[in-house]
């Protein structure tokens, strides 16, 4: 079974995320920042990130900057998942190696799209 | 909504579009119609229905028939077919025809996503003939729909549904949360209100013709003539784009489905070879 880190500091949206990518299959761990979702990647890499952007501790995009440096760190497919929509904001995303990029708000279509855009389907 | 006001929906639909009108499901007759009467003043759908017996008022009649019809779309709705168009296809037909524009029709454009997917899958395609040209065209039966796929605006819900995140960057500018084609692929496009049941021998050669979410809401009788007219604009090497779903087996004498279960239909067996590749 592929396992998805779902990283985001608001435990609602982390259930929400969960519920869905459950029922297209993975298994799910969960973080509140980057940190500790650095944390797990060096402990287990996942498959797949579904990260949010703004963050206490360390933000999503710091995070992914130090992931894909990481040993193994190129491998998990990273998905964005963050209220910014603006061209600039998905630009330096994708820059740090981000795969794909969800807008808030989201719903299950739309993360079952952008995990099969992200090649995770 | 009476049997009877059904009934009249559904002869209406049958005749002015050759629509199945789907009087099984009246929750969604009426989701599709609510919005029509509240726009025209009517209290309820079965005050637009009487004032449609009471007035047959041609306006109206197509304002209901419009309504009827489905309007939903994706980008990229097939991801398999949309790659196979850009990859092989496309190439494959400008290789051909290096002068002439290759001309591309989705006949039932709905809110454009359809016709502007093909227009990024041209700017896309790799090995295209050195100064391909092509011209692209969208019609469908409504109004409202071309006058939305026109604008080429669409909402962030939109353009998460089938459009990879650097297509998106790529070929939209946004503004908070609507989202606009660039100007460069919304001018490659024309638009006309269309009815597939007219008479469409004045239309011009179509080197491929895209035709979804069509056959099978359309009434049984009327699919052959559709899909004859439609083939009979396209040349030899040309291809037609139907759903993978679409039955089409009465009609094996003058289609041949491309491998892959894409729904892509080569007017002429010869050329599978090309797309295959």
């Amino acid at each position: 079974m592929k396992t998805c880190l779902v990283v985001d500091d608001s435990r609602v949206i982390r259930k929400v995320a969960r519920r869905v990518l459950e029922d297209i299959g993975f298994e799910i761990a969960e973080a509140a920042d980057g940190m500790e979702a650095l944390a797990w990647c060096r402990a287990a890499m996942p498959d797949a990130v579904l990260l949010d952007w703004n963050m206490p501790v360390m933000n999503g995009i710091e995070f992914l900057r130090l992931l894909r440096a990481e040993p193994g760190g190129a491998a998990p497919k990273v998905v964005f998942c963050t209220v910014e929509n603006s061209v600039d904001h998905i630009r330096a995303a994708l820059d740090a190696g981000a795969d794909e990029y969800i807008m808030k708000p989201f719903d299950g279509d739309i993360i079952e799209a952008k995990f099969a855009e992200a090649g995770l389907l | 909504m009476t049997p009877e006001d059904m009934d009249l929906l559904a002869a209406l639909g049958r005749a002015r579009a050759g629509v199945r009108v789907e009087t099984e499901k009246p929750y969604l007759i009426e989701s599709r119609l609510s919005p029509l009467a509240r726009r025209e003043g009517f209290d309820s759908i079965e005050a637009l229905i009487a004032a449609l017996r009471a007035q047959r008022e041609e306006r109206l009649i197509w304002a209901v028939v419009e309504a009827l019809c489905r309007c939903e779309t994706t980008f990229f709705r097939g991801r398999e077919t949309f790659a196979a168009l850009r990859d092989a296809v496309l190439p494959a037909l400008s290789q051909r025809r290096p002068e002439a524009p290759i001309r591309v029709w989705s006949a039932a454009c709905a809110t454009g996503q359809e016709v502007y997917s093909m227009a990024i899958a041209a700017a896309e395609a790799p090995n295209l003939a050195t100064g391909a040209r092509f011209e692209f065209f969208g019609s469908d039966l409504s109004e409202r729909c071309l006058e939305k796929a026109q604008a080429g605006l669409y909402t962030q819900f939109e353009v998460q549904r089938g459009l990879p995140i650097r297509m998106l960057v790529k070929y939209f500018e946004n503004q908070d949360d609507t989202w606009a084609i660039s100007p460069r692929i919304r001018q490659m496009v024309r638009w006309k209100r269309i009815n597939l049941l007219a008479d469409l021998s004045a239309m011009g050669r179509f080197d491929v013709i895209l035709l979804r979410n069509v056959l099978r809401g359309m009434d049984a009788a009327l699919r052959g003539k559709v899909i004859e007219a439609l083939v009979s604009l396209l040349p030899p090497d040309g291809v037609l784009v139907l759903d993978p779903e679409d039955d089409v087996a009465a009609f094996d004498d003058m289609l041949a489905a491309a491998p892959g279960g894409t729904g892509i239909y080569l007017r002429d067996p010869s050329v599978r070879a090309a797309v295959a590749a």
